[in-house]
Protein backbone atom coordinates (compact mmCIF):
# COMPACT_ATOMS: atom_id res chain seq x y z
CA UNK A 1 0.00 0.00 0.00
CA UNK A 2 1.02 3.29 -0.62
CA UNK A 3 2.10 5.95 2.30
CA UNK A 4 -0.79 7.20 3.71
CA UNK A 5 -2.51 10.65 2.83
CA UNK A 6 -3.09 12.95 4.82
CA UNK A 7 -6.99 14.44 5.35
CA UNK A 8 -7.62 17.89 3.34
CA UNK A 9 -7.55 21.20 5.64
CA UNK A 10 -10.86 21.66 4.96
CA UNK A 11 -12.00 18.84 7.17
CA UNK A 12 -11.30 20.73 10.58
CA UNK A 13 -13.70 22.10 12.06
CA UNK A 14 -15.21 25.38 11.52
CA UNK A 15 -16.31 27.90 14.43
CA UNK A 16 -16.61 31.84 14.15
CA UNK A 17 -13.08 32.47 15.36
CA UNK A 18 -11.48 30.23 12.48
CA UNK A 19 -9.67 32.54 9.69
CA UNK A 20 -11.65 32.91 6.48
CA UNK A 21 -9.34 30.91 3.86
CA UNK A 22 -9.14 31.48 0.17
CA UNK A 23 -8.78 28.31 -2.00
CA UNK A 24 -5.20 28.62 -2.71
CA UNK A 25 -4.50 28.87 1.20
CA UNK A 26 -6.18 26.12 1.37
CA UNK A 27 -4.17 24.43 -0.93
CA UNK A 28 -1.08 25.51 0.57
CA UNK A 29 -1.49 23.70 3.63
CA UNK A 30 -2.55 20.56 1.82
CA UNK A 31 0.73 21.49 -0.02
CA UNK A 32 2.74 21.38 3.18
CA UNK A 33 0.72 18.62 5.45
CA UNK A 34 1.63 16.50 2.30
CA UNK A 35 5.21 17.56 2.59
CA UNK A 36 5.48 17.01 6.74
CA UNK A 37 4.60 13.41 5.63
CA UNK A 38 6.74 13.01 3.07
CA UNK A 39 9.99 14.11 5.34
CA UNK A 40 8.78 11.97 7.46
CA UNK A 41 9.72 9.11 4.96
CA UNK A 42 12.89 11.20 4.43
CA UNK A 43 13.95 11.01 7.45
CA UNK A 44 14.62 7.39 7.68
CA UNK A 45 17.18 7.76 5.50
CA UNK A 46 18.79 9.34 8.36
CA UNK A 47 18.75 5.91 10.44
CA UNK A 48 20.45 4.27 7.00
CA UNK A 49 23.12 6.68 6.41
CA UNK A 50 23.96 7.17 9.80
CA UNK A 51 24.98 3.35 10.10
CA UNK A 52 25.93 2.84 6.76
CA UNK A 53 28.23 5.79 6.23
CA UNK A 54 28.40 7.91 9.54
CA UNK A 55 29.04 5.16 11.97
CA UNK A 56 31.63 3.46 10.20
CA UNK A 57 33.33 6.27 8.74
CA UNK A 58 34.09 7.63 12.37
CA UNK A 59 35.41 4.12 13.70
CA UNK A 60 37.67 3.51 10.72
CA UNK A 61 38.75 7.36 11.66
CA UNK A 62 39.15 7.51 15.64
CA UNK A 63 39.23 3.60 16.51
CA UNK A 64 36.12 4.25 18.62
CA UNK A 65 32.56 4.92 18.82
CA UNK A 66 31.05 7.79 18.65
CA UNK A 67 30.09 8.95 22.51
CA UNK A 68 27.41 11.09 23.17
CA UNK A 69 24.35 13.02 20.69
CA UNK A 70 26.62 15.79 20.43
CA UNK A 71 29.37 14.15 18.30
CA UNK A 72 26.96 12.25 17.04
CA UNK A 73 25.54 15.70 15.87
CA UNK A 74 28.51 17.25 14.45
CA UNK A 75 29.44 13.73 12.34
CA UNK A 76 25.97 13.87 10.68
CA UNK A 77 26.25 17.10 9.92
CA UNK A 78 29.10 16.46 7.23
CA UNK A 79 26.29 13.91 5.52
CA UNK A 80 24.52 14.99 2.23
CA UNK A 81 21.15 13.02 3.13
CA UNK A 82 20.70 14.73 6.78
CA UNK A 83 21.46 18.17 5.25
CA UNK A 84 19.12 18.04 2.51
CA UNK A 85 16.31 16.06 4.94
CA UNK A 86 17.18 18.68 8.11
CA UNK A 87 17.21 21.94 5.34
CA UNK A 88 13.49 20.69 3.63
CA UNK A 89 12.38 20.29 7.26
CA UNK A 90 13.62 23.50 8.61
CA UNK A 91 12.27 25.14 5.00
CA UNK A 92 9.02 23.28 5.58
CA UNK A 93 8.59 24.45 9.12
CA UNK A 94 9.37 27.89 7.82
CA UNK A 95 6.73 27.93 5.37
CA UNK A 96 4.28 26.65 7.60
CA UNK A 97 4.37 29.72 9.81
CA UNK A 98 4.63 31.90 6.25
CA UNK A 99 1.22 30.18 5.06
CA UNK A 100 -0.29 30.65 8.55
CA UNK A 101 0.71 34.48 9.02
CA UNK A 102 -0.35 35.40 5.85
CA UNK A 103 -3.70 34.14 6.83
CA UNK A 104 -3.95 35.55 9.49
CA UNK A 105 -2.61 38.99 9.47
CA UNK A 106 -4.11 39.85 6.15
CA UNK A 107 -7.56 39.97 8.49
CA UNK A 108 -6.09 41.04 11.42
CA UNK A 109 -8.72 43.47 11.93
CA UNK A 110 -11.86 40.76 11.38
CA UNK A 111 -10.92 38.39 13.58
CA UNK A 112 -10.26 41.01 16.43
CA UNK A 113 -13.80 41.90 16.15
CA UNK A 114 -14.87 38.52 16.23
CA UNK A 115 -13.49 37.49 18.90
CA UNK A 116 -14.55 41.38 20.67
CA UNK A 117 -18.12 40.57 19.61
CA UNK A 118 -17.99 37.34 21.37
CA UNK A 119 -16.24 38.45 24.14
CA UNK A 120 -17.52 41.68 25.20
CA UNK A 121 -19.75 41.94 28.44
CA UNK A 122 -18.30 38.14 29.39
CA UNK A 123 -16.68 38.01 33.00
CA UNK A 124 -15.13 35.00 32.21
CA UNK A 125 -12.21 36.24 29.77
CA UNK A 126 -10.02 38.39 32.95
CA UNK A 127 -6.64 39.68 31.19
CA UNK A 128 -4.42 41.33 33.45
CA UNK A 129 -2.15 43.69 31.76
CA UNK A 130 0.12 43.70 34.07
CA UNK A 131 1.25 40.36 33.61
CA UNK A 132 4.17 39.57 32.82
CA UNK A 133 5.75 37.19 30.11
CA UNK A 134 7.65 34.56 31.41
CA UNK A 135 11.34 35.65 30.70
CA UNK A 136 11.51 31.31 29.23
CA UNK A 137 8.68 32.40 26.47
CA UNK A 138 10.94 36.27 25.57
CA UNK A 139 13.79 34.27 25.10
CA UNK A 140 12.46 32.14 21.84
CA UNK A 141 9.69 31.87 19.49
CA UNK A 142 8.22 28.48 20.27
CA UNK A 143 8.26 26.28 17.02
CA UNK A 144 9.17 29.00 14.94
CA UNK A 145 6.65 31.18 15.05
CA UNK A 146 7.30 34.94 15.03
CA UNK A 147 6.19 37.12 17.64
CA UNK A 148 5.21 33.89 20.10
CA UNK A 149 2.34 33.50 21.66
CA UNK A 150 1.90 36.94 23.14
CA UNK A 151 3.08 39.28 20.60
CA UNK A 152 -0.34 41.89 19.52
CA UNK A 153 0.25 43.64 16.14
CA UNK A 154 -2.56 45.58 16.65
CA UNK A 155 -4.76 46.35 19.56
CA UNK A 156 -6.85 43.30 21.19
CA UNK A 157 -4.69 41.29 18.47
CA UNK A 158 -5.31 37.36 18.69
CA UNK A 159 -3.74 36.68 15.42
CA UNK A 160 -1.19 34.34 16.82
CA UNK A 161 -3.73 31.91 18.35
CA UNK A 162 -5.53 32.11 14.92
CA UNK A 163 -2.08 31.20 12.70
CA UNK A 164 -1.75 28.36 15.79
CA UNK A 165 -5.56 26.84 15.17
CA UNK A 166 -5.39 27.01 11.49
CA UNK A 167 -1.59 25.93 11.20
CA UNK A 168 -1.05 23.16 14.07
CA UNK A 169 -3.00 20.75 11.21
CA UNK A 170 -0.90 20.68 8.97
CA UNK A 171 2.38 20.31 11.24
CA UNK A 172 0.44 17.09 12.66
CA UNK A 173 -0.80 16.09 8.89
CA UNK A 174 -4.64 16.10 10.81
CA UNK A 175 -3.74 13.66 13.87
CA UNK A 176 -5.02 16.04 16.25
CA UNK A 177 -8.40 15.59 14.93
CA UNK A 178 -11.19 18.33 14.07
CA UNK A 179 -11.03 20.36 16.57
CA UNK A 180 -7.15 19.97 17.30
CA UNK A 181 -8.24 18.56 20.75
CA UNK A 182 -6.73 14.92 20.64
CA UNK A 183 -4.94 15.63 23.31
CA UNK A 184 -7.76 16.76 26.07
CA UNK A 185 -10.25 13.78 24.58
CA UNK A 186 -7.44 11.32 25.38
CA UNK A 187 -7.06 12.75 28.61
CA UNK A 188 -10.33 12.90 29.63
CA UNK A 189 -11.27 9.49 28.56
CA UNK A 190 -7.93 8.03 30.50
CA UNK A 191 -9.61 9.86 33.65
CA UNK A 192 -13.16 8.46 33.12
CA UNK A 193 -11.82 5.23 32.68
CA UNK A 194 -9.53 5.29 35.45
CA UNK A 195 -11.53 7.54 38.12
CA UNK A 196 -14.88 6.33 37.19
CA UNK A 197 -15.63 8.24 40.45
CA UNK A 198 -13.81 11.00 40.21
CA UNK A 199 -16.14 14.01 40.21
CA UNK A 200 -14.10 17.33 40.04
CA UNK A 201 -15.54 20.54 41.10
CA UNK A 202 -13.01 23.05 40.43
CA UNK A 203 -10.22 22.09 37.85
CA UNK A 204 -7.33 24.17 36.27
CA UNK A 205 -5.62 24.04 33.21
CA UNK A 206 -1.89 25.72 32.78
CA UNK A 207 -0.74 26.81 29.94
CA UNK A 208 -4.12 26.31 28.15
CA UNK A 209 -3.07 28.51 24.74
CA UNK A 210 -5.76 28.59 22.69
CA UNK A 211 -7.61 25.99 24.95
CA UNK A 212 -8.32 23.73 22.12
CA UNK A 213 -7.22 20.78 25.24
CA UNK A 214 -9.48 22.36 28.02
CA UNK A 215 -12.64 22.15 26.27
CA UNK A 216 -13.01 18.51 26.10
CA UNK A 217 -12.48 18.40 29.78
CA UNK A 218 -14.76 20.90 30.64
CA UNK A 219 -17.57 19.49 27.82
CA UNK A 220 -17.31 16.22 30.11
CA UNK A 221 -17.41 17.87 33.72
CA UNK A 222 -20.03 20.23 32.76
CA UNK A 223 -20.86 21.02 36.45
CA UNK A 224 -17.01 21.76 37.43
CA UNK A 225 -15.94 25.15 37.33
CA UNK A 226 -12.84 24.73 35.00
CA UNK A 227 -10.37 27.89 34.96
CA UNK A 228 -8.05 27.89 31.82
CA UNK A 229 -4.96 30.06 32.32
CA UNK A 230 -1.81 31.46 29.84
CA UNK A 231 0.18 34.73 29.74
CA UNK A 232 -0.26 35.44 26.41
CA UNK A 233 -3.51 37.50 26.01
CA UNK A 234 -4.03 37.02 22.32
CA UNK A 235 -4.55 33.53 23.02
CA UNK A 236 -6.55 34.02 26.05
CA UNK A 237 -8.98 36.16 23.94
CA UNK A 238 -9.14 33.83 20.64
CA UNK A 239 -9.49 31.12 23.23
CA UNK A 240 -12.51 32.26 25.08
CA UNK A 241 -14.37 33.41 21.81
CA UNK A 242 -13.57 30.27 20.52
CA UNK A 243 -15.00 28.56 23.25
CA UNK A 244 -18.39 30.65 23.02
CA UNK A 245 -18.59 29.96 19.79
CA UNK A 246 -18.46 26.09 20.45
CA UNK A 247 -20.94 26.83 23.22
CA UNK A 248 -18.84 25.69 25.81
CA UNK A 249 -19.34 28.28 28.76
CA UNK A 250 -18.15 26.75 32.10
CA UNK A 251 -14.16 27.93 31.73
CA UNK A 252 -12.83 30.71 32.98
CA UNK A 253 -9.70 32.15 30.53
CA UNK A 254 -7.50 34.08 32.75
CA UNK A 255 -4.37 35.78 31.94
CA UNK A 256 -1.91 34.43 34.66
CA UNK A 257 1.58 33.31 35.02
CA UNK A 258 1.12 29.38 36.09
CA UNK A 259 4.33 29.94 38.68
CA UNK A 260 2.40 32.46 40.60
CA UNK A 261 -0.72 32.06 40.41
CA UNK A 262 -3.57 34.01 42.32
CA UNK A 263 -5.85 31.07 43.92
CA UNK A 264 -5.67 29.78 47.08
CA UNK A 265 -3.84 26.89 48.57
CA UNK A 266 -5.97 23.61 48.14
CA UNK A 267 -8.79 25.17 45.73
CA UNK A 268 -8.35 22.52 43.02
CA UNK A 269 -9.79 19.18 42.60
CA UNK A 270 -7.48 18.40 39.36
CA UNK A 271 -4.42 20.49 38.24
CA UNK A 272 -3.83 19.74 34.03
CA UNK A 273 -1.56 20.65 31.15
CA UNK A 274 -0.86 19.16 27.88
CA UNK A 275 2.62 20.17 25.75
CA UNK A 276 3.41 23.08 28.39
CA UNK A 277 5.91 22.20 30.43
CA UNK A 278 8.23 21.62 27.39
CA UNK A 279 7.93 25.08 26.53
CA UNK A 280 8.45 26.66 30.04
CA UNK A 281 12.71 26.77 31.40
CA UNK A 282 14.83 24.88 33.92
CA UNK A 283 14.01 26.87 37.19
CA UNK A 284 10.48 27.76 36.48
CA UNK A 285 9.77 24.17 35.83
CA UNK A 286 10.05 23.59 39.66
CA UNK A 287 8.30 26.74 40.24
CA UNK A 288 5.56 25.62 38.39
CA UNK A 289 5.41 22.49 39.82
CA UNK A 290 5.47 24.29 43.29
CA UNK A 291 2.35 25.94 42.38
CA UNK A 292 0.43 22.69 40.91
CA UNK A 293 1.49 21.10 44.38
CA UNK A 294 0.03 24.23 46.76
CA UNK A 295 -2.94 24.37 44.47
CA UNK A 296 -4.30 20.74 44.86
CA UNK A 297 -6.67 19.88 47.49
CA UNK A 298 -5.92 16.53 49.18
CA UNK A 299 -6.52 13.12 47.25
CA UNK A 300 -6.09 16.32 43.89
CA UNK A 301 -5.06 14.74 40.60
CA UNK A 302 -2.59 15.99 38.21
CA UNK A 303 -1.24 14.89 35.10
CA UNK A 304 0.71 16.65 32.26
CA UNK A 305 1.09 15.26 28.88
CA UNK A 306 4.61 15.10 27.39
CA UNK A 307 7.51 14.58 24.57
CA UNK A 308 8.15 11.02 24.69
CA UNK A 309 11.11 10.80 27.44
CA UNK A 310 14.54 9.51 26.90
CA UNK A 311 14.61 6.08 27.57
CA UNK A 312 18.47 3.90 28.51
CA UNK A 313 17.27 1.30 25.84
CA UNK A 314 16.94 4.20 23.35
CA UNK A 315 20.09 4.15 20.83
CA UNK A 316 22.58 7.46 20.68
CA UNK A 317 20.94 7.96 17.03
CA UNK A 318 16.95 7.77 18.19
CA UNK A 319 17.63 10.37 21.24
CA UNK A 320 19.41 12.60 18.29
CA UNK A 321 17.04 12.80 15.92
CA UNK A 322 14.10 13.38 18.39
CA UNK A 323 16.57 16.21 19.54
CA UNK A 324 15.86 17.64 16.31
CA UNK A 325 12.90 19.21 16.23
CA UNK A 326 14.03 21.08 19.59
CA UNK A 327 17.10 22.56 18.37
CA UNK A 328 15.85 23.30 14.78
CA UNK A 329 12.15 24.01 15.28
CA UNK A 330 13.00 26.56 18.10
CA UNK A 331 11.86 24.44 21.33
CA UNK A 332 15.15 24.50 23.09
CA UNK A 333 14.12 23.54 26.66
CA UNK A 334 12.73 19.97 25.41
CA UNK A 335 16.16 19.32 24.92
CA UNK A 336 16.91 20.24 28.27
CA UNK A 337 13.89 18.79 30.34
CA UNK A 338 14.88 15.41 29.02
CA UNK A 339 17.35 15.37 31.86
CA UNK A 340 14.98 15.65 34.51
CA UNK A 341 13.11 12.67 35.44
CA UNK A 342 9.15 13.21 36.19
CA UNK A 343 9.63 11.56 39.07
CA UNK A 344 12.22 14.00 40.70
CA UNK A 345 10.53 16.81 39.31
CA UNK A 346 7.64 15.85 40.85
CA UNK A 347 9.02 14.51 44.62
CA UNK A 348 11.05 17.94 44.62
CA UNK A 349 7.44 19.98 45.13
CA UNK A 350 6.32 17.24 47.60
CA UNK A 351 4.51 14.40 45.48
CA UNK A 352 4.87 11.39 47.07
CA UNK A 353 7.17 8.63 45.08
CA UNK A 354 3.98 6.00 45.75
CA UNK A 355 1.57 8.52 44.13
CA UNK A 356 3.46 9.08 41.02
CA UNK A 357 2.08 7.67 37.95
CA UNK A 358 3.38 7.59 34.18
CA UNK A 359 1.59 6.19 31.20
CA UNK A 360 1.48 6.85 27.47
CA UNK A 361 -1.31 8.38 25.63
CA UNK A 362 -2.54 8.49 22.26
CA UNK A 363 -4.21 11.22 20.31
CA UNK A 364 -8.11 10.53 19.95
CA UNK A 365 -8.52 11.49 16.13
CA UNK A 366 -12.03 11.74 15.15
CA UNK A 367 -10.83 12.77 11.57
CA UNK A 368 -8.99 9.21 11.38
CA UNK A 369 -11.08 7.19 8.66
CA UNK A 370 -8.70 4.21 8.66
CA UNK A 371 -6.59 5.85 6.06
CA UNK A 372 -4.46 7.16 8.89
CA UNK A 373 -3.61 3.57 9.97
CA UNK A 374 -1.21 2.58 7.42
CA UNK A 375 2.25 2.02 8.52
CA UNK A 376 3.26 5.07 8.88
CA UNK A 377 7.25 6.00 10.29
CA UNK A 378 7.03 7.74 13.58
CA UNK A 379 7.47 11.47 12.65
CA UNK A 380 10.27 12.32 15.59
CA UNK A 381 8.75 15.48 17.58
CA UNK A 382 5.52 15.54 15.64
CA UNK A 383 3.77 12.45 16.57
CA UNK A 384 0.51 13.02 18.97
CA UNK A 385 2.07 9.96 21.29
CA UNK A 386 2.77 11.32 24.47
CA UNK A 387 4.28 10.29 28.07
CA UNK A 388 2.07 11.68 30.47
CA UNK A 389 3.11 11.97 34.09
CA UNK A 390 1.21 13.02 37.08
CA UNK A 391 0.31 12.23 41.27
CA UNK A 392 -2.08 12.58 43.25
CA UNK A 393 -1.47 14.32 45.89
CA UNK A 394 -1.75 13.40 49.51
CA UNK B 1 -3.28 48.44 8.30
CA UNK B 2 0.15 46.40 9.41
CA UNK B 3 2.20 45.13 6.73
CA UNK B 4 1.09 41.90 6.62
CA UNK B 5 2.94 40.69 3.53
CA UNK B 6 6.10 41.60 5.49
CA UNK B 7 5.48 40.45 8.98
CA UNK B 8 3.99 36.96 7.09
CA UNK B 9 7.37 36.28 6.17
CA UNK B 10 9.40 37.23 9.61
CA UNK B 11 12.43 35.69 11.31
CA UNK B 12 11.56 33.99 14.29
CA UNK B 13 14.03 34.80 17.46
CA UNK B 14 17.28 32.83 17.64
CA UNK B 15 20.04 32.50 15.09
CA UNK B 16 18.53 30.34 12.32
CA UNK B 17 20.50 26.88 11.56
CA UNK B 18 21.63 26.28 7.89
CA UNK B 19 22.65 22.56 7.07
CA UNK B 20 24.63 22.62 3.83
CA UNK B 21 28.33 23.22 3.46
CA UNK B 22 27.62 26.47 1.63
CA UNK B 23 24.46 29.12 2.69
CA UNK B 24 23.77 29.70 -0.83
CA UNK B 25 22.45 26.14 -1.28
CA UNK B 26 19.92 26.32 1.49
CA UNK B 27 18.85 29.88 0.47
CA UNK B 28 18.05 28.36 -3.08
CA UNK B 29 16.13 25.75 -1.90
CA UNK B 30 14.07 27.46 0.45
CA UNK B 31 13.32 29.49 -2.61
CA UNK B 32 12.60 26.42 -5.05
CA UNK B 33 10.31 25.13 -2.28
CA UNK B 34 8.46 27.79 -1.84
CA UNK B 35 8.04 27.81 -5.78
CA UNK B 36 7.51 23.88 -5.49
CA UNK B 37 4.49 25.00 -2.91
CA UNK B 38 2.92 27.28 -5.35
CA UNK B 39 2.71 24.70 -8.34
CA UNK B 40 0.62 22.69 -6.06
CA UNK B 41 -1.23 25.32 -5.08
CA UNK B 42 -2.02 26.26 -8.47
CA UNK B 43 -2.42 22.22 -9.53
CA UNK B 44 -4.91 22.11 -7.02
CA UNK B 45 -6.52 25.10 -8.50
CA UNK B 46 -6.64 23.78 -12.04
CA UNK B 47 -8.49 21.09 -10.41
CA UNK B 48 -11.26 22.59 -8.72
CA UNK B 49 -11.65 24.41 -12.18
CA UNK B 50 -12.05 21.15 -14.08
CA UNK B 51 -14.19 19.65 -11.51
CA UNK B 52 -16.31 22.66 -11.89
CA UNK B 53 -16.37 22.77 -15.14
CA UNK B 54 -17.48 18.97 -15.73
CA UNK B 55 -20.36 19.33 -12.94
CA UNK B 56 -21.70 22.41 -14.80
CA UNK B 57 -21.52 20.03 -17.66
CA UNK B 58 -19.03 22.17 -19.85
CA UNK B 59 -16.12 20.13 -20.40
CA UNK B 60 -15.97 16.49 -19.29
CA UNK B 61 -12.79 15.55 -17.03
CA UNK B 62 -12.08 12.73 -19.51
CA UNK B 63 -11.70 15.04 -22.35
CA UNK B 64 -9.46 17.43 -20.49
CA UNK B 65 -7.76 14.15 -19.48
CA UNK B 66 -7.94 12.75 -23.43
CA UNK B 67 -6.64 15.35 -25.67
CA UNK B 68 -4.34 15.88 -27.94
CA UNK B 69 -3.46 18.49 -29.96
CA UNK B 70 -5.26 18.18 -33.50
CA UNK B 71 -3.36 20.34 -35.69
CA UNK B 72 0.59 21.07 -36.71
CA UNK B 73 0.39 24.41 -35.15
CA UNK B 74 -1.32 23.87 -31.66
CA UNK B 75 1.44 21.08 -31.42
CA UNK B 76 4.06 23.46 -32.25
CA UNK B 77 2.55 25.98 -30.03
CA UNK B 78 2.99 23.76 -26.79
CA UNK B 79 5.85 21.94 -27.31
CA UNK B 80 7.52 25.78 -27.87
CA UNK B 81 5.96 26.78 -24.38
CA UNK B 82 7.81 23.94 -22.86
CA UNK B 83 11.23 24.87 -24.76
CA UNK B 84 10.71 28.17 -23.40
CA UNK B 85 9.46 27.33 -19.85
CA UNK B 86 12.65 25.10 -19.33
CA UNK B 87 15.09 27.63 -20.86
CA UNK B 88 13.61 30.10 -18.35
CA UNK B 89 13.69 28.08 -15.16
CA UNK B 90 17.45 26.15 -16.20
CA UNK B 91 18.43 29.97 -17.33
CA UNK B 92 22.09 29.63 -14.74
CA UNK B 93 23.23 26.77 -16.60
CA UNK B 94 23.05 27.93 -19.51
CA UNK B 95 24.92 31.29 -18.70
CA UNK B 96 27.84 28.90 -17.16
CA UNK B 97 27.62 27.08 -19.66
CA UNK B 98 28.21 30.29 -21.89
CA UNK B 99 30.92 31.29 -19.56
CA UNK B 100 32.53 27.87 -20.13
CA UNK B 101 33.34 28.36 -23.61
CA UNK B 102 33.63 32.08 -23.80
CA UNK B 103 35.18 32.98 -20.97
CA UNK B 104 34.53 36.54 -19.97
CA UNK B 105 35.95 40.07 -18.36
CA UNK B 106 34.69 40.55 -14.80
CA UNK B 107 32.60 44.09 -15.18
CA UNK B 108 35.13 45.46 -13.25
CA UNK B 109 37.99 45.57 -15.95
CA UNK B 110 34.96 46.10 -18.29
CA UNK B 111 34.41 49.22 -16.55
CA UNK B 112 38.14 50.05 -16.74
CA UNK B 113 38.31 49.32 -20.33
CA UNK B 114 35.61 51.83 -20.79
CA UNK B 115 36.94 54.55 -18.99
CA UNK B 116 39.70 54.03 -21.38
CA UNK B 117 37.80 54.08 -24.51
Amino acid sequence: MAKSIPPVWNKIAKHAMLPETTHDERARYNFLANLNKHLAHVSQGNKIAYETRVEPKFKKEHGREIKDTKELGQEIAKDPHYQIWSSLRRSTMEMRQQAGRSIVLRQAEALRDKARALNAGKDSLVLDSNCEIPPYLLAVDNHLMPGSYHTELIEDDVTPAANYDSGIFVTTAGLLGRYNDGGGKAITSWVKKNYPNFNPKRILDIGCGMGHNVLPIARAFPDAEVIAIDTGAPMLRYAHARAMDLGITNVKFMQMDAGKTIFEDASFDWVQSTMFFHETGGKSIYNIMNEVYRLLKPGGLTLHIEQPQYTDDMSLFEKFIRDWDALNNSEPYWSKMHDIEPLDLMKASGFKEEDFMQIGAKAENDLDDGSQNADEPEDHGRSPIWNVFGAIKN
Amino acid sequence: MIDYIKLASSKSKGKRPYFHDDPAVERVLNITMAVAGELAVMRERMDSIERILEKKGLVLKEEIENYVPDSKEIEEERQTWHSEYISRILRIVQQEMEELENPDKSIEDIANDINEM
